[in-house]
């Protein structure tokens, strides 16, 4: 009893949402970048994260190469815990040296974690971030979040915090 | 088996506190027409409806078959209604399909017949009410009497072992009024079916039935052949026979007197 | 104590209600597996999915481009106008994309389908339909409810993505955003599983509530012309009143938690 007409319009109506998911998943989620492939897992330890969050992004330059995956105090020295996936794209790419810090997008926006290259000394054999076991698996370099009461007050009582 | 099809033994119904059959009993023969009349309002319908187990009694039993309906699971209730039909006082056509499409209806419904056969039943059935040419019109394009019509060879498409027609002769021109009468018995004969007529059109339906039952104030009032009912001593029978305004059904609704209405005294 | 009485006695014709509703459901639900069945639901998704497919449109279209025209002269006072897309996107996906598609849905397709169901019973064809041993729970309660249920979560997201594509056509094409940020930003903020998919749960979870609430008022519905114009407003109301405090509910259990 249904007609051609009709199922035409519901296949019509189908494929429509079905443009509209596509739509959403590849233009607006962007579900292309963060879903997709392999990770490998860097730690950083922070004095301060400020307002990072889980699944905050990490960039090097602007270009997005990962997300905080997990947040945690270190239960010894009391200090935060940044735990990122870094894309595989990007294995063996960043020399240990790199130094990560937390930064905010503009005036307003939320923070992120912005890394930076390290150098290899010429002639050594580089070891690169991730590729540590143990204790060392931890970048060294890392420089916490501004915080604006800090600055506020660094500005108030002159250069004693220094 | 015995020829009873439709044995009803002392059922008590009632509805929102309000008693609407207090303890009756009838039975309907195999083969006949059995007629049930009786004043408006007094539940005729529903008596359809207690038959067909869509409504269930308080005391009392209904057996189709030597059956009680109500105490059949839910799949042998629906077994034995593809064995009984009804035809509805408003015709209960589905109005989104054709005539074609709602006689065809119980067919695809309930069989796996191929189109062409089904298109070849739908069409002798609207033969055998007259309607073979409405085939491709819509229900809101019918008149009364062939809406009621469409909707008695949707009836028969399943060749039941039996009709219940709820006031079949409701509203009709004299013409289509004969016209039904005509189909009810023929079709009766012609199908070996049992037909069960509610109405409150005594002349017509005494014509036609094999016995009739005439239903007042929740009880059966009077039972017999046409020639017993016609010729019955009950004041009751003879006021509904002759359509007398006053009489034993009284012409007031229940209420309180005048003079208490009007002038607000209490006795 | 007759305060006593008849609060008992509408609790009870409440709960009696309830069970009415949910008996319905139940043989609604369990109506499903029949091959027979699929072109009824097909047939069905046209009335209320396809059907329902302008005013979708269009009201995806115009919200979206309020909400990039409102947004943009408050965000631009803080020179932020470039999260005019996420702003757009967030609040299409996670609210009003689910909530309007459903509001719309109750007002276009389910008073719709109460007035329809009721008025086949007034006209006794649930009944014979019953009498015909066709159970009228499986043959015109099930595919509607099922066509309601897949039909609504589509729904809302095409009134996603038109409202995404308003926003653009106001925030880019005529206040002049750019493009790329209005895009990129976008990405980065929505996420796949919290922002689109919850939005989705919502919108399935809004269906199954207005097309129950529908059907049930409609199948309960006193035979009259009046009964099933009070039904029919019922559905409207009730439905609109259950979507948003459910919806409130939905919100706080996905987003309100961290």
């Amino acid at each position: 009893m249904t007609s051609k007409k009709t199922e035409l319009m519901v296949g019509i109506f189908v494929a429509l949402a079905i443009a509209a998911i596509l739509l959403l998943a590849l233009q607006v989620a962007n579900q292309g970048m963060s879903g997709n492939g392999e990770s490998y897992n860097v730690s950083a330890k922070f004095d301060n994260i400020g307002g990072l969050k889980a699944r905050s992004s990490v960039k090097v330059g602007g270009v997005i190469i990962g997300r905080v995956s997990r947040i945690y105090l270190d239960d010894r020295e009391l200090i935060p815990v940044v735990e990122m996936e870094i894309s595989s794209n990007y294995i063996k790419t960043f020399p240990e040296t790199s130094s990560v810090s937390i930064l905010t997008a503009g005036l307003l926006g939320e923070q992120y974690i912005g890394l930076t290259p390290g150098f290899v000394f010429p002639g050594e054999d580089p070891i690169y971030i991730g590729d540590q076991e143990g204790e060392t698996k931890y970048i060294v370099d890392t420089k916490s979040a501004l915080v604006l009461e800090d600055l506020i007050g660094q500005f108030l009582f002159g250069k004693d915090s220094g | 088996m015995s020829d009873i099809l439709v044995d009803i033994n002392k059922m008590h119904f009632q509805r929102g506190g309000r008693v609407i059959y207090d303890s009756i009993s009838l039975q309907v023969k195999k083969g006949g027409i059995t007629a049930v009349m009786g004043p408006s309002g007094i539940g005729k319908t529903t008596l359809l409806k207690v038959i067909g187990g869509q409504l269930y009694p308080d005391s009392g039993e209904v057996l189709f078959q030597g059956e009680n309906i109500h105490q059949m699971s839910r799949k042998r209730l629906y077994d034995v209604r593809r064995k009984m039909s009804m035809l509805f006082q408003s015709g209960a056509l589905f109005t989104n399909i054709s005539v074609f499409d709602n006689v065809a209806f119980p067919l695809r419904e309930h069989t796996k017949l191929a189109e062409t056969v089904i298109e070849t039943i739908v069409l002798l059935k609207l033969e055998a009410v007259g309607l073979r040419g409405a085939a491709h019109l819509m229900p809101n394009e019918l008149s009364g009497g062939m809406a009621r019509r469409a909707a008695l060879a949707r009836a028969i498409a399943l060749d039941p072992d039996m009709i219940m027609y709820d006031e079949p002769f409701a509203g009709q021109d004299p013409i289509s009024m004969g016209v039904l009468v005509k189909l009810i018995k023929e079709l009766n004969s012609a199908l070996g079916l049992t037909s069960i007529v509610v109405t409150h059109d005594v002349k017509e339906v005494l014509t036609i039935a094999d016995y009739a039952y005439i239903m007042a104030d929740k009880r059966i009032i009077g039972a017999g052949t046409p020639e017993e009912i016609r010729n019955s001593s009950s004041e009751l029978v003879q006021q509904f026979l002759q359509g007398n305004a006053d009489g034993p059904v009284p012409f007031h609704f229940p209420a309180q007197s005048m003079q208490e209405t009007f002038m607000g005294t209490k006795s | 104590m007759n305060w006593l009485i008849s609060l008992g006695a509408s609790t009870l014709s409440r709960l009696s209600a309830i069970g009415n509703a949910s008996l319905m459901l139940w043989g609604a639900l369990f109506a499903v597996p029949r091959l027979k069945n699929i072109s009824l639901i097909i047939q069905q998704v046209y009335v209320v999915g396809v059907q329902s497919l302008l005013i979708i449109i269009v009201s995806g279209l115009f919200i979206g481009m309020v909400i990039a025209l409102q947004g943009y002269t408050i965000l631009v006072n803080y020179g932020a106008e470039g999260s005019l897309g996420p702003m757009v996107a967030l609040s299409l996906l996670r609210e009003l994309g689910p909530v309007v598609t459903a509001l719309l849905f109750a007002g276009r397709a389910g008073s719709a389908l109460t007035a329809e169901i009721g008025l086949m019973k007034a006209t006794e064809q649930l009944s014979s339909l019953e009498m015909m041993a066709v159970d009228p729970l499986r043959r015109i309660i099930a595919p509607r409810f099922w066509a309601g249920v897949i039909s609504m979560p589509l729904l809302a997201l095409i009134f996603s993505a038109i409202g995404i594509l308003g926003g653009h056509l106001v925030g880019v094409d005529w206040l002049g955003v750019d493009s790329g940020s209005y895009w990129s930003i976008m990405q980065s903020t929505v996420e796949w599983d919290k922002d689109v998919i919850n939005g989705v749960i919502k919108s399935i979870v809004f269906a199954l509530v207005v097309v129950w609430i529908a059907l049930y008022k409609g199948y309960d519905a006193i035979p009259t012309s009046e009964g099933i114009s009070k039904a029919t407003t019922e559905t409207v109301v009730f439905s609109s009143l259950a979507i948003l405090g459910i919806d409130f509910v939905l919100t706080a259990l996905m987003f309100g938690i961290n």
